[in-house]
């Protein structure tokens, strides 16, 4: 009985899904996708960079659906939808890693950057204790200077 | 005619529970897997504008050799579901010649990669010069790491088909990697977009 649902088991599994035609409209659609962002950056066809970036990110977008509908036959009903479900839970995870990494790592660069000119103002404005008796102490050099030079 | 009766209640309480189980967990692993890759896009997108002073990707990126790279893994993509088809169809032969002509095409885009990376290391920019192409050869070293083991894993399936045949296992076997071979090529989509693409732009 046990061997009866073994092979019961393979044979549901031995059916692959998927035909000439998905394939080819898959690989065509890919062709299509995959060229269009080259040739747009080859080309410079885009004067703002902003624009390519939308548009490649966009067509990667796309054709990442493409491949998982007529490559991997991603549909709402394989393996009675769990497989689907996965993926969501997948791509959510995903999403929230990088953009959330995108988003912290952009406010550090921001707020700690050494050489960036916003905190070499800041430093400059600081009234640190030390920095005013440093340059008191110089002025009160060029004082003395100054002094010598009236009493000559 | 109770033990029927019995297997046939099994049967049926058992109906909502996914059939092809083991696909259903390989595909679980990929979606692991894919978490991986999102980590190595992350660490990437945040470091990968860090020249240190090095080159840039403006500088080292050859966009006709990726093209080239891309073509290569998008046609063996394909081999491999006419590969799947001929399963389909019980052509054991013709189901070895497709599979032959995808590790082909994969060992292609391993070669174009690794001679990529030699270049690269040869010139000075190897994965110790900065924080980009530290990135850079991390994420896409993972990916060419895993086409490599998915070609010794085709190669070991064409010796099994040779010797054993289409049997059921097999079959199985051969799903798997093809949900595997599609699923790195949805990465180098990926790859080429991030890394190449929006690298050479200003």
């Amino acid at each position: 009985m046990s061997g009866d649902t073994e092979t019961h088991a393979h044979e549901d599994a031995a059916e692959h899904p998927g035909s000439l035609k998905e394939y080819l409209t898959g690989f065509v659609l890919a062709v299509i996708l995959t060229a269009i962002p080259f040739w747009l950056v080859i080309d410079h066809t885009f004067s703002r960079t902003s624009a390519t970036v939308a548009t490649i990110l966009a067509l990667a977008a796309v054709q990442m659906v493409v491949h998982m509908i007529y490559f991997l036959h991603m549909n709402t009903k394989s393996e009675g939808g769990w497989s689907l479900l996965a993926l969501l839970f997948t791509i959510m995870l995903v999403v929230i890693a990088l953009s959330g990494s995108l988003w912290v790592m952009y406010h550090l660069d921001e707020n700690m950057m050494p050489a960036g000119t916003h905190g070499i103002r800041d430093m400059n404005g600081m009234p640190g204790t030390r920095d005013m008796h440093g340059t008191h102490d110089m002025h009160d050099m060029h004082d003395m200077h100054d002094d010598n030079h009236d009493m000559q | 005619m109770s033990d029927t009766a019995v297997s046939s209640e099994y049967y049926s309480r058992q109906e909502h529970v996914p059939e092809n189980a083991t696909l259903l967990g390989f595909w679980l692993y990929l979606m692991s897997d894919c978490l991986i890759f999102a980590c190595l896009f992350a660490v990437y997108a945040v470091l990968g504008r860090n020249y240190a002073g090095g080159p840039s990707g403006a500088d080292i990126f050859d966009l006709p050799l990726v093209a080239l790279n891309t073509s290569l893994l998008l046609v063996s993509s394909i081999t491999y579901g006419f590969a799947m088809l001929a399963m389909n169809r019980n052509g054991l032969a013709m189901t070895q010649i497709w599979l032959a002509i995808t590790g082909l095409l994969g060992a292609g885009f391993i070669t174009l990669e690794l001679r990529e990376f030699a270049h690269l290391i040869e010139h000075g920019a190897g994965p110790q010069r900065s924080a980009f192409l530290s990135s850079f050869f991390t994420l896409v070293g993972t990916h060419g790491l895993h086409v490599t083991f998915g070609i010794v894993w085709l190669l070991t399936l064409m010796a099994q088909l040779s010797r054993h045949g289409l049997n059921p296992s097999n079959r199985r076997r051969l799903m798997c990697l093809s949900m595997f071979w599609h699923f790195l090529d949805v990465i180098w989509i990926g790859v080429f977009s991030v890394v190449y693409l929006m690298g050479v732009l200003p």
